[in-house]
């Protein structure tokens, strides 16, 4: 535990490290927003069209790729139609047309939302964190039942290719993680969990690191995606709460009653903020990551702005940096999932836990 | 706001599609994956189990060996030792018993050397009593004037006995 301890403290510190950045280089980009020539809304707006979920994935310059609108229209039933038809959200089509932020409104015909409609509308379209979700997935389910099928095949062997390489992976969870914090008793029952979201959230963030097309999505720094994590964990945690652990929620033992009056809302709402934690932790660490590339990549273009000479200067500085981060990421991306998967065995622990006092 | 406003497309398919994954992982993933490792692990302890028990079962022998070694040459010894104390005791009971011959027979020895001198000395006796009787009737024959010849003829008639 002594170890985790000291990650859980240089986590802090370097959470605290890429605050410090971010608001550097927001600060940059802000600064540079009193630029009369008004390049600094397109760089805010640029890195947050990179951080933000799309209807189309763009590649360089204006070649992009159309993904597929998926809609569920009341009353009009399933509408399926390519991004391309918006042409970049230009035009309206079948009455559908993008609103800010990428948002699919309803039209009337003389141009104007027409809102009612538009709250009729169900959005599930193919975004680009839909797409890149379905590419995490895909490798995860071709890596570990490959991995899987090496165990069958190379029974009472060493292992090989994939095998060998997340077999080290797996023991670590499951030896360093899973069994001294849930115990042996129970810790069995979470492992397919805890390997499933650890892999997703580390192959989501090396997979956002990744700055061209198979990458460079902000999965993992996706608040539905950490939410939805997050609420696996919350349901994995109420579904196996033993006696133990309720009547430590509901009525602590060995506490006067009065003080229950104030202690069991804290224990009741800490039920609840402990995923809701781990939900902005992994959101706030890897979107941090992604603005401060960002951003140091941003700033040759602001300085370049300013004047030629001062965006190469800043250009080696930038791209320093920006490689130093992207070497920074490549841990937080390991720790992260790290962290979000130790964390849900503790919480998975304090539920299993027998009384022992 | 939009950073941190969920999205109802990508709710619905991250939670619809992690939890298929999550299902599919675990039954052709996870499941062997650990089992193999459980298994692969179980293997290596017993073989290292079963390398322990059989040095151990092999330490076991040598030392049953050796006690049997050590039995079979305390047995030896013991043996050994019967057999000299047999002999000595044989030797010591033939010795005296061969004393106990000899002393007899060297008594009997005595016991008839002593018969045999009784014998002759009963028969000197009897012979000194024969030549005395002889003596003294050729004495008694000589008609002996004088002392001085009678002396003399006693001592011829010593002379004469002879004493064999």
């Amino acid at each position: 535990m002594r170890i985790t301890q000291g990650l859980f403290q240089g986590m802090r510190s370097f959470r605290f490290m890429i605050l410090v950045m971010m608001v550097f280089s927001l600060g940059t980009i802000h600064a540079s927003s009193e630029n009369p020539e008004g390049g600094e809304e397109s760089v805010g707006d640029m890195i947050m069209h990179h951080v933000l979920d799309s209807h189309e994935w763009h590649i360089v310059g204006d070649l992009t790729i159309p993904l597929p609108i998926v809609l569920y229209h009341q009353g009009q039933g399933l509408q399926v139609f390519m991004s391309s038809n918006f042409h970049h959200g230009t035009t309206a089509y079948n009455g559908y047309a993008m609103g800010s932020h990428e948002h699919i409104v309803y039209e009337n015909p003389d141009g104007t939302i027409n809102e009612e409609e538009t709250a009729n509308i169900i959005d599930v379209s193919i975004t680009k964190n839909v797409v890149t979700l379905f590419m995490v997935l895909g490798l995860m389910l071709y890596f570990f039942i490959s991995a899987a099928r090496g165990y069958v095949k190379n029974e009472g062997k060493a292992p090989t290719g994939l095998q060998s390489f997340f077999e080290p992976v797996v023991v670590f969870i499951r030896d360093e993680m899973a069994r001294p914090v849930i115990g042996e008793k129970n810790y069995e029952r979470f492992m397919p969990y805890l390997l499933t979201v650890f892999f997703f959230i580390w192959i989501g963030n090396m997979l956002g690191l990744v700055p061209f097309l198979p990458g460079g999505a902000n999965l993992t720094g996706n608040i539905t995606v950490a939410l939805v994590l997050a609420a696996c964990s919350l349901i994995l945690i109420l579904v196996n709460g033993n006696k133990h652990y309720w009547q430590h929620v509901f009525a602590m033992p060995g506490v006067p009653i009065p003080v229950l009056f104030i202690l069991t809302p804290i224990e009741l709402i800490g039920v609840f903020l402990k995923p809701i934690v781990l939900m902005i932790r992994l959101f706030a660490n890897i979107t941090a990551g992604h603005i401060t590339i960002l951003a140091f990549v941003a700033l040759i273009f602001i300085m370049g702005e300013i004047s030629p000479a001062a965006g190469w200067g800043v250009s080696i500085a930038s791209v320093a940096l920006s490689v130093f981060m992207t070497f920074l990421e490549l841990i937080v991306a390991f720790l992260q999932a790290f962290i979000f998967t130790l964390l849900s065995a503790t919480y998975f622990a304090a539920a299993t836990e027998e009384a022992h006092h | 706001m939009e950073l941190i406003t969920p999205s109802i497309g990508l709710l619905f398919w991250m939670t619809l599609s992690f939890l298929i994954v999550f299902m599919l992982l675990k039954k052709y993933a996870w499941k062997p994956i650990l089992n193999g490792l459980k298994q692969r692990e179980d293997n290596i302890e017993s073989a290292l189990r079963s390398a322990k028990e059989a040095k151990e079962e092999m330490a076991r022998l040598k030392a049953n060996n050796e006690d049997l070694l050590k039995e079979a040459r305390n047995e030896r010894d013991l043996m050994l030792k019967e057999a000299k104390e047999i002999k000595d005791k044989l030797v010591s009971t033939a010795e005296s018993e061969a004393r106990v011959k000899a002393d007899a027979i060297v008594a009997k020895a005595m016991e008839d050397i002593e018969l045999e001198k009784k014998a002759a000395v009963n028969e000197l006796k009897n012979q000194v009593a024969a030549f005395s009787l002889e003596i003294a009737e050729k004495v008694v024959r000589q008609k002996l004037g004088d002392q001085k010849a009678q002396s003399d003829l006693v001592d011829s008639l010593v002379k004469e006995i002879n004493l064999s």
